[in-house]
């Protein structure tokens, strides 16, 4: 056994522990939804014929392009990890801006989706919502909470693969280090499985 | 290259080493573990210190069948506010972000955690989580008063200061989940050489196994707690029955975090215990590997009890059935550590240190609150005592007469190591007995009570309970003495207690190996392990001869 471990001297990297500390972080994140899910499923079973109702009132349309929106933004970013091990700065760069895009556009079809909703008097105790049987208000109620919850998540990723872009204009993030980058890529694939569940939950079930 | 003889002399320990700021900067800014694991026990004990006056006062409050110092609403807040301060920010953190913190690295041969900086965010939301519950009871509205357990629908309509007592929970649970994270990851990637799995001292096998329980348990009540907040905020339909919400839904989930946090709670209580039985029995711990494996079992069975919370609001017969079965096989593993340390005890050289008084009233007190857990689990009986004191007793001989107790002794175990002085002897015994004679009369009474059938968290009672309640506030001003001067003798052992050698008690695991504080960054050299943690054929010799 050698003395390499003196005290003061340089830290060694270990990217399977950050790895690991990473996806221990994930599964909280989707047992926190799984909290909202089981609630889903309890609301749904007890008020089956409502909730399918409510849900021919969402639009699917706009449900699908978000779908594609997210899995392509993930498809990106995925693609933006292979651009840095091979080296490729700028493309990487370039790669994990169109995520961000992406993210922008889901966010702001979100807002016109909601803007709907609210202009047809459908939010939280709205006297439109208010007059509906209870399982219509309780499949809104977790509507909002929930896409709005992912929402969140969104800008909470954003934010992370704002940093990314950062360290690799920096190069910080670079052919041999982009465990960083990693990261922020599982995050963001967190928070597109996360809408790969509610997607169906909401717009297809009828 | 320094060798290791030079390195010795020169590196400071941990209370004197270099930081990038002056004064307590250096300490609240520290990703020292040791450091933080210090922050977490001096805020530890404060809030400790803030719930024991809560707990005093309701005491006195149940002296008298009627008023005696305080308003029934008052009353209210008071067991609410301790309720909160005593789960949230005592005994959920007392072992993992206090003990595991300090001793975690120490205990396995590794510099710091994984994580350092997660830590010393994981302390900060912890002191934002802890403020923000104290703040909001000077608020405008006034303090919570809905139970700790924040049950729907009154929780949705109660206008004391609901929200920052929920947000303050929610915050503390994400500290909790960084911890558990922190500590896994720690212990999967950061073990010594040598160090294997079964070498590894039970107090980290408890640490570990209530790890998964935080980050696998902790956002579901987070979540749970966040949507309370949201519907009080804007009135939307989750969990309040005008709207088509269903309160029970709420039950199962808060309790499917908060049986768990039991378990958070217990399990490194226990792994104390099964670290400071054999060193003070002078004997390797009895069935190592089956102490190890019940701590997994434990916190995975576990997991899957929180219905016998709620055998009274009217689930199937099916589910009372299976929920209260799962609860006698959790009693199992737990049983099969209480064995162990007696048949470590057995023949064994027993040296009667007040760290092992703490075990043995442990292990009686736990035992108690254990039985009467098996008895609340069983359906018929439970019909007949839920929510009454017979509850309040039981959890407070797991709780306090468990896990308190295991914090005391844990305390006065590693305070050597911690601040690099003995405590003193005598007022140690002192305060020892005082705390478990007036601990038992405090709360055996409670279990008399409510089978005789005294509703928890009433404020006024009927004339028949009044012997038992006089009782038991009597307890409570005992064991508040015997507090006072466990926490006074400490402070007092600061300066007056005699320095600490390496390892006054003589025992095996890594942390005794460094000098008493330990220096800044634990080890000179990251030793390699090959012996076990309750190996002391080669201490015991080494021990007479520092003495």
């Amino acid at each position: 056994m050698t003395s390499k471990a003196v005290a003061g001297e340089h830290k060694h990297r270990d990217d399977v522990g950050s790895r690991m500390g990473l996806w221990l972080f994930l599964f909280s994140e989707l047992i926190l939804f799984g909290g909202m899910f089981i609630i889903y499923a309890v609301y749904r079973f007890m008020h089956a014929e409502e909730f399918r109702l409510a849900a021919a009132e969402l639009d699917p349309f706009i449900g699908t392009i978000n779908t594609m929106i997210l899995l392509t933004s993930s498809l990106t970013v995925a693609m933006s990890i292979t651009a840095i091990q091979q080296g490729k700065k700028y493309l990487s760069m370039a790669l994990a801006s169109t995520t961000l895009v992406l993210a922008v556009v889901f966010l702001v079809n979100k807002y016109f989706e909601w803007s709907h909703k609210i202009s047809i008097g459908i939010y939280p105790q709205s006297p439109e919502l208010m007059n509906k049987p209870q399982g219509e208000i309780l499949y809104f109620g977790l509507y909002y909470v929930m896409t709005g919850l992912h929402a969140i998540h969104v800008i909470i990723g954003m934010a992370v693969l704002g940093f990314m872009l950062v360290f690799i204009a920096k190069g910080s993030i670079n052919r041999g280090s982009f465990v960083k980058l990693e990261a922020g890529a599982l995050y963001w694939h967190l928070v597109d499985i996360i809408w790969i569940f509610l997607f169906p939950l909401f717009y297809l079930i009828h | 290259m320094t060798t290791a003889a030079t390195v010795a002399d020169t590196v400071p320990d941990f209370y004197h080493e270099k930081t990038r700021f002056k004064g307590i900067f250096g300490w609240i800014f520290s990703t020292d573990h040791k450091r933080i694991g210090l922050l977490y026990l001096f805020a530890v004990i404060t809030f400790f210190l803030v719930g024991m006056i809560l707990g005093v006062l309701m005491r006195l409050e149940m002296l008298t069948p009627e008023n005696t110092i305080v308003t029934p609403q008052t009353y209210n807040t008071f067991f609410t506010l301790h309720g909160i301060i005593m789960i949230f920010l005592v005994v959920i953190p007392a072992f993992p972000a206090v003990f595991g913190n300090f001793l975690l690295p120490l205990m396995i041969g590794a510099k710091d955690v994984f994580f350092p900086r997660l830590n010393l965010l994981s302390w900060w939301l912890f002191i934002a989580g802890g403020t923000l519950a104290l703040v909001s009871i000077f608020l405008p509205g006034g303090a919570a008063d809905t139970g700790w357990t924040f049950y729907v629908p009154y929780s949705i309509r109660s206008n004391t200061n609901i929200i920052p007592a929920l947000m303050a929970a929610f915050i503390l649970g994400f500290s909790s989940i960084l911890t558990g994270l922190n500590f896994i990851t720690t212990i999967h990637r950061m073990r010594a050489p040598g160090m294997t799995w079964f070498k590894m001292p039970l107090f980290v096998w408890s640490l570990y196994s209530t790890a998964w329980v935080q980050i696998l348990a902790t956002p579901i009540i987070g979540i749970t707690l966040l949507l309370v907040v949201i519907e009080r905020l804007f009135g939307v339909g989750i969990f309040d029955p005008t709207l088509g919400g269903d309160p029970v839904l709420y039950q199962h989930l808060f309790w499917m975090y908060s049986h768990p946090a039991v378990y958070i709670i217990i399990l490194p209580a226990m792994g104390v215990v099964s670290d400071i039985i054999p060193v003070f029995a002078r004997r390797t711990i009895f069935g190592y590997k089956f102490i190890a494996y019940s701590s997994i079992a434990i916190a995975a069975v576990g997991s899957l009890v929180w219905a016998h919370h709620m055998f009274t609001v009217g689930m199937s017969n099916t589910g009372m059935f299976i929920f209260s079965l799962l609860t006698f096989i959790v009693a199992i593993p737990s049983a099969i550590k209480v064995f162990n340390w007696v048949a470590t005890l057995y023949k064994g050289s027993i040296q009667l240190e007040v760290p092992l008084l703490f075990m043995l009233a442990f292990i009686m007190q736990f035992s108690i609150g254990g039985l009467t857990g098996l008895m609340l689990g069983a359906l018929s009986v439970n019909i007949h005592v839920t929510d009454t004191y017979f509850v309040v007793g039981h959890f407070h001989y797991v709780m306090f007469g468990g896990t308190g107790f295991a914090l005391f002794g844990a305390l006065y175990y590693w305070f050597p190591k911690m601040f690099g002085r003995m405590y003193i002897k005598r007022p140690a015994f002192i305060g020892w007995l005082l705390m478990t004679v007036g601990f038992n009369i405090l709360y055996f009474p409670m279990l008399i009570l409510g089978y005789m059938g005294m509703p928890r968290r009433y404020y006024h009672y009927l004339p028949q309970f009044e012997t038992l309640h006089r009782i038991a506030t009597v307890g409570s001003w005992i064991m508040v003495i015997g507090i006072i001067i466990l926490i006074v003798n400490l402070i007092v052992s600061l300066k007056k207690g005699k320095k600490a050698p390496a390892n006054p008690w003589g025992a095996a695991t890594l942390e005794w190996t460094v000098s008493s504080p330990p220096p800044t960054e634990n080890f000179h050299e990251i030793p390699v392990v090959t012996t076990g943690p309750y190996d002391y054929s080669n201490i015991t010799q080494s021990v007479e001869e520092t003495r």
